[in-house]
């Protein structure tokens, strides 16, 4: 009699427990996977296909599948190092096959040679080209990620990778020199002497 | 005097103001050229409104304010636009931004302007869009826009107005001698801010190292009615850092990333309140400011007022600076301020002091060394941070834990560096932390940005990509209904009906077997003489024909229903034939039976009968059907015709008709021709013959008739070949669709085919005609009748072989291009007429030979046939001389 007792409540509560997890599975249904999500932040979405996957995402979709996280050249290593952190990986260097450009360059079309053939157009990601067939093409510079991807299909060659100007707005103040100048961290009174016994 | 309380750390770095306050607020010449930066506040950039030739006048505005957060820039002086580009400013980058240079005309002639007699009458608004028009920013240091702060009334309860007089700044001394010199006016200004804040509280924070300015500001304020202190606050650096100063005047902290307004709190900077003094009094603009020129570098340092754009080496010039012991040029203070190193540099709104300094004034800072936790930074830290850690943060590009560390409440006011026993420049690493903070997040806005970009390019293209396929299978679902549809129409009343139709025609074959299988059988028995089973016969016979009606009755009635006309006429023709034989037959078997006689033949007869009324019946049907046949060909021609009204194709269809009449016509000319000969051969016969009067008569009559019939019957034929053409000459004319002209011309080369064998026929009839009448001729037969007809023949044979061969040049002219045929056609044409010609006149030789009567004929006839000749030889010279052309 226990026994059965003891199955009946044990059975029960499977019966309550698993209608509780069908409940939730539907109700607290997450489309897609939010690892993805996570790492699609990390991303720099320039969506220039140097990781050869068509654009951020899906390299985050891969990533998140086990590819290797070292192969965004636009991220660098900054990105790799946050990828790490987020998924508790080893921090590693940038895959040699990317050369690491930090020099963030966006396209220009030299107007005057543009055609208006509209190639670079349908192939920029992010629609930060302007134009219409033969009208002259330009390049909206805040829109563009220079993900490089325009330059290709250029048949007349004008649109030139060019690394973006500073002016005074984006002006950046410098690290000061010690930063990476190791030698100024001596004591100042220590110094003098050295320089007066090599003389 | 208020209470004053006290804010945390603070550093007391030598002042040295003294220097630049021993003289008065002196003005700075008027250089020739004033390069005026658009940007000289936070915000947006001004936009230039002025071209470059263009003349202003001083207080004019040469750029307007874009957006909220921007003030208008106007010209410091009078003179003319020289250039709006790219000059150096003063900025930490030391770069150089977008300038208007005016190049001065030294009337310095101000623009029409005056003060508000009374600014309590406008609305705050007006007030506040007044002074934001005058071009009012923050000059104490930022350059907020003024009007922006002024507008926090709007949303904020203000319970405090502060004036910030403190200038903490060692060597400056421009808000000192402002003071000192036009105490009244700045209270002037408060009364406006009063009027627009409606403070409870007005208070002037001013450090206590400016005696003579407290002491003149005292006085000024002696006559006001409202709430207003001067308060002399303790010389401490940095006390003239708004929050800072708030926590002085107020003990009030302004929480983290708030503004002072969250508290009830508005800080104006001394400097501000004077300018809009200047702009609701006097109605001028923010144009001018005092800059302190100071440091061991000038030998006469002293407060100026200054025109914005002047560049500071005319200011350093008139301070007599020393160029040799100059060793950098510091724009404001000494602990905020930064180096420049371009001489043409313009001051702006915020300028409020160049320092000149000399190596031993200001020495090349001390390489940095080793943190040693000292913690010193820490206790000078007015914002209570921890600069050592935000230090190592920002050295290890830490920003997260930086950020953690309240680096954004940093106020950079220098003091930690000040303190630094290692002489670390810590300012220097905040700033770049901040910056690259800055930029990080920047970064991630426009890799939002790009990402949302990409995903709506890539929703763009999947969208049109599904409407593509969407449209295309809603096409192919279409056409496969259409196809249905088209399936289900030819179906469903052709497939059925025919399927009954071949079953009737079945069911009334078999009908007919039967019925022939009867007779055969009664024809035996009755052949036999077997009297016995020839009744039976009769009965079988009788219920297959009863069979056989009720199968041609519901076939009869089937077709009535179904209109298939065509089908129907042959059908019933085949139905009418068939009723026909057995009645044949049955007549066959009824003769056989007669010849024999034999019993059953009453019988015979009645199914005789019967059968014969059947034949009628098939035969009226089947005439009945053809009628109903050729009705529709008429109403098919009239709807053919209706066609013709609307489109071209009809003429060509309508010509086919033509010609098809002209053919009949044709036909029956040649048997009425063939009639004609066949008579007029009797005619000669019986003219070889001794007369006998009445037969002669007789076919002479028939001849006659004969004779007219053709003519009429020509004439028709003619009159219908001569429509056709016109006809076909009238259907190129037309507009029409593609096809039409090509059938047209096919048509019309088929006419001319026509035209020409006509043509031959005709020759070929003249011939035989002029070869008959030769013959008479020759056998002396010239005065008879056929003679004479035969010559009558000849010459409207000869005409309508002209006629035929003119309507046939004239129908073949537009088609036949090739000018050597025609030639050639010429070229025959007359050697043809030559030819009867000669022959012509071969016969009337012959016949003057023989006296004979027909020889006036012959000779009018021969003219004739001369005529021709002569036209068809001028023809072919015309045509041949155009060839040569």
């Amino acid at each position: 009699m226990s026994i059965i007792i003891a199955v009946s409540v044990l059975l029960g509560l499977a019966i309550i427990f698993g209608m509780i997890l069908g409940f939730s599975a539907i109700k607290f249904h997450v489309e897609g996977n939010p690892i993805v999500n996570q790492i699609d932040e990390i991303l720099p979405q320039t969506q220039c296909g140097q990781c050869g996957h068509p654009g951020c995402r899906p390299y985050a979709e891969s990533i998140a599948n086990g590819e290797a996280i070292n192969k965004c050249p636009p991220g660098g290593q900054a990105t790799i190092e946050a990828l790490a952190n987020l998924l508790d990986l080893e921090v590693l260097e940038l895959d040699g096959e990317h050369d690491e450009n930090p020099v963030k360059t966006v396209a220009y079309i030299r107007e005057d040679e543009c055609i208006g053939c509209t190639k670079c157009i349908q192939a920029c990601p992010v629609d930060a080209i302007l134009g219409a067939a033969k009208q002259m093409h330009t390049v909206i510079i805040d829109e563009c990620t220079g993900c490089d991807l325009c330059v290709a299909p250029c048949p007349v060659d004008c649109i030139d990778m060019l690394p973006l100007a500073t002016n005074i707005t984006n002006w950046k103040w410098q690290a000061p020199s010690a930063f990476s100048d190791h030698s100024h961290q001596l004591i100042a009174t220590d110094k003098r002497p050295a320089v007066e016994l090599e003389s | 005097m208020g209470k004053v309380f006290a804010f945390h750390g603070g550093i007391h770095p030598p002042e040295n103001k003294h220097q630049s306050t021993q003289c008065p607020i002196a003005i700075a010449p008027l250089a020739k050229v004033l390069n005026v930066p658009v940007q000289q506040h936070i915000g947006a950039p001004a936009k230039v409104c002025v071209n470059i030739g263009d003349k202003v006048l001083k207080g004019q505005r040469i750029a307007d304010a874009q957006g909220k957060v921007s003030v208008p820039i106007h010209a410091p002086s009078s003179g003319i636009i020289k250039a709006i580009a790219e000059h150096p400013v003063p900025h930490p980058s030391g770069m150089p931004a977008l300038c208007i240079s005016i190049e001065t005309d030294g009337l310095d002639e101000w623009i029409e302007h005056s003060g508000l007699e009374d600014f309590r009458t406008l609305s705050k608004h007006q007030l506040i869009d007044y002074i934001r028009d005058r071009g009012i920013a923050g000059m104490g240091g930022a350059g907020f826009p003024t009007a922006v702060k002024l507008h926090l009334g709007d949303d904020h309860i203000v319970n405090t107005l502060i004036i910030n007089a403190a200038e903490c700044e060692p060597y400056i001394s421009a808000d000192d001698l402002l003071m000192r010199e036009r105490a009244s006016q700045i209270v002037s200004g408060i009364d406006v801010l009063q009027h627009l804040l409606a403070p409870s509280h007005i208070i002037i924070g001013i450090e206590d190292n400016k005696p003579q300015a407290i002491r003149a500001l005292e006085i000024a304020i002696q006559d006001c009615k409202y709430n207003i202190d001067v308060v002399g606050v303790p010389t401490k650096y940095p006390s003239g850092g708004e929050k800072q100063l708030i926590q002085l005047l107020t003990n009030v902290e302004v929480p983290n990333g708030g503004i002072p307004a969250d508290v009830g709190i508005v800080c104006q900077n001394v400097g501000t309140v004077y300018a809009i003094h200047q702009a609701v009094k006097h109605g001028e603009s923010l144009i001018s400011r005092v800059v302190t020129v100071t440091g061991d570098g000038v030998a006469k340092p002293q407060n100026y007022q200054t025109l914005i754009g002047t560049p500071f080496s005319l200011l350093l010039e008139a301070a007599g600076m020393y160029t040799q012991k100059t060793s950098r040029l510091i724009v404001g203070g000494p602990m905020m301020g930064f180096s420049i190193d371009k001489l043409d540099t313009p001051v702006v709104k915020t300028s409020n002091c160049i320092i000149a300094a000399t190596s031993t004034e200001m020495p090349a800072p001390e390489p940095a060394q080793a943190c040693i936790r000292c913690g010193l930074c820490e206790q000078v830290c007015p914002v209570q941070l921890l600069p050592q850690q935000l230090h190592w943060f920002a050295k290890g590009q830490e920003y997260q834990k930086a950020q953690q560390h309240n680096l954004f409440d940093c106020i950079e006011c220098g003091a930690c560096s000040y303190v630094c026993p290692s002489n670390i420049p810590l300012v220097q690493y905040y700033r770049h932390a901040k910056t690259s903070i800055r930029e990080e997040q920047q970064d991630k806005r426009k890799s939002d940005l790009a990402r949302e970009r990409f995903e709506a390019k890539q929703d763009r293209e999947q969208r049109a990509v599904d409407e593509k396929a969407a449209k295309r299978k809603a096409r192919a679902e279409q056409a496969a209904k259409a196809q249905a549809e088209k399936k289900a129409i030819e179906k469903a009343p052709v497939l059925t009906p025919q399927v009954q139709l071949i079953s009737l025609q079945n069911a009334l074959k078999a009908a007919n077997s039967t019925v022939l299988i009867a007779q055969q059988k009664l024809t035996d028995q009755t052949a036999q003489g077997n009297s016995a089973t020839l009744d039976l016969c009769n009965l079988q016979l009788q219920k297959a024909q009863k069979q056989l009606e009720q199968a041609q009755l519901a076939l009869d009635a089937f077709e009535s229903k179904n209109e298939t006309p065509a089908v129907d006429t042959k059908k019933l023709k085949i139905a009418a034939a068939q009723a026909n034989t057995k009645l044949l037959k049955a007549k066959q078997a009824l003769k056989g039976a007669i010849e024999k006689s034999q019993p059953g033949i009453e019988l015979l007869e009645s199914t005789i009968s019967q059968l014969e009324s059947e034949a009628a019946s098939a035969t009226t049907m089947y005439l009945a059907a053809t009628q109903e046949s050729t009705t529709i060909e008429k109403a098919a021609v009239t709807s053919e015709a209706e066609l013709a009204a609307t489109t071209p194709i009809a003429p060509a269809i309508k010509a086919s008709n033509d010609s098809k009449d002209c053919k009949k016509l044709k036909i029956a000319a040649a048997i009425l021709r063939a009639k004609l000969k066949k008579s007029q051969t009797q005619l000669a016969l019986l003219g070889e013959q001794p007369p006998t009067q009445p037969d002669y008569q007789k076919l002479e009559e028939e001849i006659t008739s004969l004779q007219q019939k053709l003519v009429t019957a020509e004439q028709e034929y003619q009159h219908s070949v001569a429509l056709q053409p016109e006809l076909n000459s009238t259907v190129p004319v037309k507009p029409a669709l593609k096809s039409i002209p090509e059938q047209s011309a096919a048509a019309i080369i088929v006419d001319n085919k026509k035209l020409k064998t006509i043509a031959a026929i005709a020759r070929t009839k003249a011939k035989k005609a002029q070869n008959e009448l030769d013959k008479l001729i020759e056998s002396g037969q010239q005065d008879s009748l056929v003679a004479k007809q035969l010559i009558e023949d000849l010459t409207r044979l000869n005409e309508k072989v002209l006629s035929t061969q003119n309507t046939y040049q004239t129908a073949k002219g537009p088609t036949t291009n090739a000018p050597e045929d025609e030639n050639e056609q010429l070229q025959a044409n007359f050697a043809k007429a030559q030819n009867l010609y000669d022959k012509a006149s071969a016969a009337l030789i012959k016949a003057q030979a023989d006296n004979s009567p027909a020889v006036e004929k012959m000779e009018t006839s021969i003219a004739k046939l001369k005529s021709r000749v002569d036209s068809a030889h001028n023809a072919l010279t015309a045509s041949s001389s155009n060839n040569q052309e």
